[in-house]
């Protein structure tokens, strides 16, 4: 099997319409903004100098090739702006999803050990939130956070505090709703793995003495591992690139890359250089995710 | 199990439960506020599902949101269909690791990068933007979810059944109609549920790949939220609430009395 092998005819069929879908509108796409990352940015429609033309011939493009541009490239690296934007991006996203899982831990393990006949119904209304509009649970946040919001009027109602706190358009709000937002992905792989367990395990442990915080922290954390990662990634990697949460709830001076991609094209319409930060960001997601696609058909070759 | 370990599972699903719907629960009270103000009670009304049905831009945004999901979830479904028998069963082909990277790349990239890269493309080719390149950013983007969902089941489903079917004189495509085809089945309905509601949804997609004339729903929310909380948004994100509770109790209701008949309650 581990022979490149060529697809016969039928195959190729059933593989064509994929391919030419992803060969037209992702590949070309791509190797589009590569091209416009060694662009120069003009003051046009489109905004940057176009390199190659389809008429050029092998010999053109090999001379135009000379006059490439990496300044795109080199300012990614001397304008902060980008690396600050991502470095901001990683912490809000791992803050968040440390929160969520300390949220949503005993939220799974409550509903793993409610009796077997409720847990369809809980695990139901969990993952209900999931399938409704992403832009509407965070919209309904922000009248929880508002200066005037129900949160501030609540607190200034029970006399805890005299003047309102500035919670909206804060990065703190961004984290809310990050963590709110996607909390549904957090809570199903944990319930699936602590649910998975078995009870004896728990039962054997304390018989041999253990106490119940032993019992938690030797046997079931452990054991939970598998749902605590995949968790922690399905609610990591999307909200990196999270642009209507820090939109709608961040302050101005909340860096998210996605937010800073967004307004160097439509506002600052500076194409080479949101093309350059996108190539960058294609090569730091897509390098892990072929590596364990290769780790996991080497697995594969194993079990065989 | 305990007294005391009983009250504190209910406590946590209790507050669990709270922070997942409290916000949700509350917009959809104050979509019955007669008041603008959020820290207001002016008393019930229904005005401003009133004033939304008088709302032509966000009729006619609604009708091209529907439109766009149920276009772009079924020729989602059908790619990713295709795609997933690609990857489960033609075994390391060449070129196997680009097909991979490409449908799986839209899972991991941040929505903007997708969008910006079509939305150059459509300008590079003179490709007017409107409802058909709507179609294709939201084909582009749930096609990576349609597929994972139906390769996961396949992955499950035995191939050494269909092997048999053809041993028994059944073509491969026969074979995998009637052998495979209704193991897979939920999650090929699952797929087309999960790209329809990303269509329906998106904001970043849609925001770089449509064009004038073609304003989705979210597009239009998003542009009125941005100016702060409006009762008139507050409506309408009752009213797709409510239809999302009503499919997931109509699905409930199904699956659980399926359930029933097959014995196992």
């Amino acid at each position: 099997m581990s022979a490149r092998r060529r697809l016969s005819l039928g195959e190729r069929l059933v593989i064509a319409a994929p391919y030419l879908w992803i060969g037209a509108f992702f590949l070309a796409p791509m190797l589009l903004i590569a091209k416009i990352s060694v662009s120069q940015s003009v003051l046009a429609r489109p905004p940057y100098r176009p390199i190659f033309e389809p008429s050029d011939s092998l010999a053109a493009i090999w001379a135009k090739a000379q006059t490439f541009s990496f300044d795109a490239y080199r300012a990614l690296m001397s304008d902060t702006l980008y690396l600050e934007s991502y470095l901001s991006s990683l912490t809000i996203a791992a803050v968040s999803t440390l929160i969520a899982l300390i949220i949503a831990y005993p939220f799974a393990l409550a509903m793993a050990r409610a009796p077997e006949r409720l847990r369809p119904m809980l695990i139901g209304l969990a993952a209900a939130p999931f399938w409704t509009s992403f832009l509407i649970r965070v919209y309904a946040w922000i009248a929880l956070l508002k200066d005037d919001g129900l949160i501030n009027n609540a607190l200034m109602a029970l006399g805890l505090i005299s003047a309102p706190l500035q919670m909206f358009a804060t990065t703190g709000a961004v984290v809310v709703g990050i963590v709110y937002s996607y909390l549904p992905f957090m809570l199903l792989p944990l319930y699936a793995a602590l649910e998975r367990q078995d009870p004896s395990l728990r039962e054997a442990a304390a018989d041999l003495g253990a106490s119940p915080a032993q019992v938690f922290l030797r046997v079931t954390l452990p054991l939970s591992r598998e749902g605590v990662i995949a968790g922690a990634l399905l609610v990591f990697i999307p909200a990196v690139g999270e642009f209507v949460i820090p939109d709608l709830l961040g302050g101005s001076e909340t860096l998210m890359i996605g937010r800073t991609l967004w307004n160097d094209f439509f506002s600052n319409h500076d194409w080479p250089a949101a093309s350059a930060a996108a190539i960058a960001l294609v090569a730091v997601l897509m390098i892990p995710l072929l590596l364990w696609e290769r780790a996991r058909l080497a697995d594969e070759d194993d079990a065989r | 199990m305990s007294a005391a370990a009983s009250w504190a599972r209910r406590a946590t699903l209790f507050i669990g439960f709270v922070f997942l719907y409290a916000p949700i629960v509350i917009l959809a009270v104050m979509s019955f506020n007669a008041s603008r103000l959020v820290s207001v009670w002016g008393g019930f009304s229904t005005k401003w599902y009133a004033a939304l049905l008088e709302n032509e831009q966000l009729l006619h945004s609604a009708k091209i949101s529907l439109a766009a999901a149920l276009t772009s979830a079924t020729i989602a479904t059908l790619l990713g269909l295709l795609a997933a028998i690609s990857l489960a069963r033609f075994g390391r082909f060449r070129t196997r690791m680009l097909f991979f990277g490409a449908v799986h790349a839209p899972l991991v990239l941040p929505e903007v990068v997708l969008g910006l890269a079509l939305l150059t493309c459509f300008v590079a080719f003179g490709v007017g933007r409107g409802f058909v390149t709507l179609v294709i950013g939201h084909v582009t983007l749930t096609m990576c979810f349609t597929t994972v969902a139906i390769l996961a089941a396949l992955r499950d489903s035995d191939p050494a059944l269909e092997e048999a079917a053809m041993d028994l004189g059944a073509t491969p495509l026969g074979a995998f109609i009637r052998v495979a085809l209704p193991q897979i089945a939920p999650a090929i309905v699952t797929a087309y549920l999960l790209a329809f509601t990303l269509s329906l949804d998106d904001l970043v997609i849609a925001s770089f790949a449509t064009g004038p004339g073609a304003t989705t729903l979210p597009m239009r929310i998003y542009s009125q939220v941005r100016l702060g909380v409006s009762p008139q948004i507050n409506a309408i994100s009752t009213l797709l609430l409510a239809l999302v509770a009503v499919a997931l109790g109509l699905a409930a209701l199904v699956s659980s009395g399926r359930a029933r008949r097959d014995g196992k309650w």
